[in-house]
């Protein structure tokens, strides 16, 4: 689904401080940017080689760009999509925009209001620390026990 | 409990739609050692981060959209044919359902491990497939309840 709202905001912003160094995958978004660089998708392997190469990931609160950005150190401002918007199902990237920036893990924009301010002070975004690539290890084990337990 | 792993490897379908269900269930993996692996998601371009392990590809169907759905249950049940699988593992959404409920169906055992997306209350589909699943967990503590679903950590 199209996230507009978010796309205008990053390429709005860029034209205003002649930043030339924004790329975005912007997915089904109707906006065509005008002044950074963009492309309706990319694969996965571009899409984890520039998430590693950037100084800050900009995005919606998707678990997929949360976590790789967790994964390669790289620190995230998120905005939520809004589900009276038509930009998702339901309000659920409000409530993991909430918990994260709680556990100072990354910052948020509310809104396309709030985030040409925080882009602003982009430079001063840091990375909530590095995660491992794989789940904790209590899943882990709890996994491995289910699947190798005999059964009864 | 005890565990068992002189046996022959255990076949296991790892199933999740994209975005972040497919990410989540990558950082299962390590779960995963020492078994044959079949993975199953929506997106093709996936395939390069899976190895030498099985990957099979159904459409990308949500459950707003039967008549997809339909198509991709019936996907997947030629993938559950084909594969036979003892242990079915999900971390979303309709794909993971299908597939444990067929998977419940032909006897495998079956993990539901909502997405962690999914903080003020379960899925819809995490929320349906609990009578299914042999495990199944949420990824936050406060959403655990007695008589399930349970909560054993997170995908991070």
């Amino acid at each position: 689904m199209p996230f507009d709202r978010m796309v205008r905001a990053v390429d709005q912003w860029a034209a205003a401080h002649n930043r030339d160094d924004v790329f975005a995958q912007i997915g089904a978004a109707k906006y065509v940017p005008k002044r950074i660089q963009w492309s309706a998708t990319i694969d996965p392997s571009e899409f984890s080689q520039r998430i590693a190469d950037a100084d800050v990931v900009v995005a919606h609160a998707g678990m997929g760009t949360i976590l790789t950005a967790f994964e390669l150190g790289t620190p995230i401002l998120v905005m939520p999509r809004r589900a009276a918007l038509h930009e998702t199902r339901n309000d659920h990237q409000v409530a993991t925009a909430q918990r994260f920036f709680e556990m100072g893990r990354l910052a948020v924009a509310m809104d396309e209001h709030e985030l040409p301010e925080m882009l602003d002070h982009v430079s001063n975004l840091t990375a909530g620390g590095v995660i491992s690539s794989s789940a904790s290890p209590e899943l882990i084990q709890a996994l491995v026990s289910y699947i190798h337990q005999t059964d009864q | 409990m005890s565990v068992d792993r002189s046996s022959r490897s255990k076949k296991i379908l790892a199933v999740a739609s994209g975005g972040g269900h497919w990410v989540q269930l990558r950082r299962l993996a390590p779960a995963f050692d020492g078994c044959d692996v079949t993975y199953v998601t929506v997106e093709r371009s996936y395939r390069d981060q899976v190895g030498n392990a099985k990957f099979r590809v159904v459409l990308d169907a949500t459950r707003w959209n039967k008549f997809k759905l339909l198509l991709m249950l019936f996907q997947i049940a030629w993938i559950m044919i084909w594969v036979r699988p003892d242990v079915v593992v999900s971390t979303g959404a309709a794909s993971g359902f299908f597939a444990l409920r067929l998977g419940k169906l032909l006897g495998a055992r079956t993990i539901w491990i909502d997405s962690i997306a999914n903080i003020e209350e379960m899925s819809m589909s995490g929320q349906k497939i609990g009578p299914h699943a042999g495990l199944w967990l949420t990824q936050w503590p406060h959403l655990a309840k007695v008589g399930g679903p349970e909560y054993k950590g997170a995908v991070l």
